[in-house]
């Protein structure tokens, strides 16, 4: 299974262990049991009601996912970090405002996917926009077509596996790798992703199918029986 | 259909977004070119690698500064 090669582990040096910093005392709206925990609804519920553990247990849920979306956005680690800390401290001032119509990560997301965009922007001023149109279908015909093989991906160790795909991610167009971080890494609906980027459904799709293939021919390399790896 | 169809198509098709007929008529042509099965079984791979791949562990040093910058957050919304 291919999940099953890609196992967390800790950027940098070696693996570390934290434990868990309660950001505050136990207090009385914490809810009964852990059983009730795993509801991602229920903790948001709480939250709300001024249970500030549960708050922490969502911010320990999503963390990891909101760093690696802010990474994949900004390209920067030191953005990656302001983004995604701006994006708990502003979730958590706008708590009140989280009516609920969809997933609490989704929403967590559209915070952070606009905080690293902002970031993106300030350190590339004019390189790119959201709102320009994206050319006609006569580039979409996929160049370099090799055979993979079966399980290409099971040639490269896990770590060498995270810094090739880090790699292909990066030199994707912005405006096609929002779109890919959004809709197929965070799993967004193309209505979600629309949404939170201010573009049209068909906008959303066109730039999804390019930024598809383009990864495709960039992986290519990589893959192709005999290539380089 | 033709490849350029099939290209045009290929989100929807990976997606399930695809009319009965179209997708089957996109099947019929995948059936007779190669070509095509590579982009498309490709295609798919490469989203599965992306979306398989399981976020590392927070630098224990990022998690440190996020979690200090909630408890200030927290202390400042409690006063």
């Amino acid at each position: 299974m291919l999940c099953a090669n890609f196992k967390t582990e800790t950027l940098g040096a070696g693996v570390i262990l934290i434990p868990r910093h309660p950001l505050s005392t136990p207090n009385p709206h914490r809810l009964p049991s852990t059983v009730a925990r795993e509801d991602e609804h229920l903790l948001v519920a709480a939250a709300k009601s001024g249970d500030v553990a549960a708050f922490e247990e969502l911010v320990g849920r999503y963390e990891r996912k909101i760093f690696r979306l802010t990474m994949n956005i900004t390209g920067n680690r030191e953005d990656a970090e302001d983004a995604m800390q701006d994006a708990f401290l502003k979730s958590y001032s706008h708590l009140k405002d989280f009516q609920g119509d969809s997933r609490f990560y989704t929403w967590l997301v559209r915070i952070a996917a606009n905080e690293a965009l902002m970031r993106l922007r300030k350190r590339r001023p004019n390189q790119f926009s959201l709102d320009e149109p994206v050319a006609g279908d006569e580039d979409l015909i996929p160049r370099e077509l090799q055979d993979w093989g079966p399980g290409p991906e099971q040639r490269f160790a896990q770590t060498e596996m995270r810094e090739i795909l880090s790699n292909v991610i990066e030199q994707l167009e912005p405006e096609y790798r929002l779109v890919f971080v959004l809709r197929d890494i965070e799993e967004l609906s193309t209505e979600e992703t629309a949404s939170a980027l201010g573009l049209s459904v068909p906008a959303v799709k066109s730039r999804l199918l390019r930024a598809r293939l383009k990864l495709r021919e960039k992986l290519n390399r990589y893959f192709q029986q005999g290539g380089a790896n | 259909m033709n490849c350029q169809g099939v290209i045009h198509e290929l989100s929807n098709f990976i997606d399930g977004e695809l009319d009965e007929v179209l997708k089957r008529d996109l099947e019929r042509h995948l059936a007779g070119c190669e070509e095509c099965r590579l982009v498309v079984d490709q295609t798919k791979k490469t989203i599965e690698i992306f979306c398989c791949c399981e976020p590392v562990e927070l630098p224990g040093e990022v998690r440190n500064r996020l979690h200090e910058a909630l408890r200030r957050k927290l202390k400042e919304a409690a006063q």
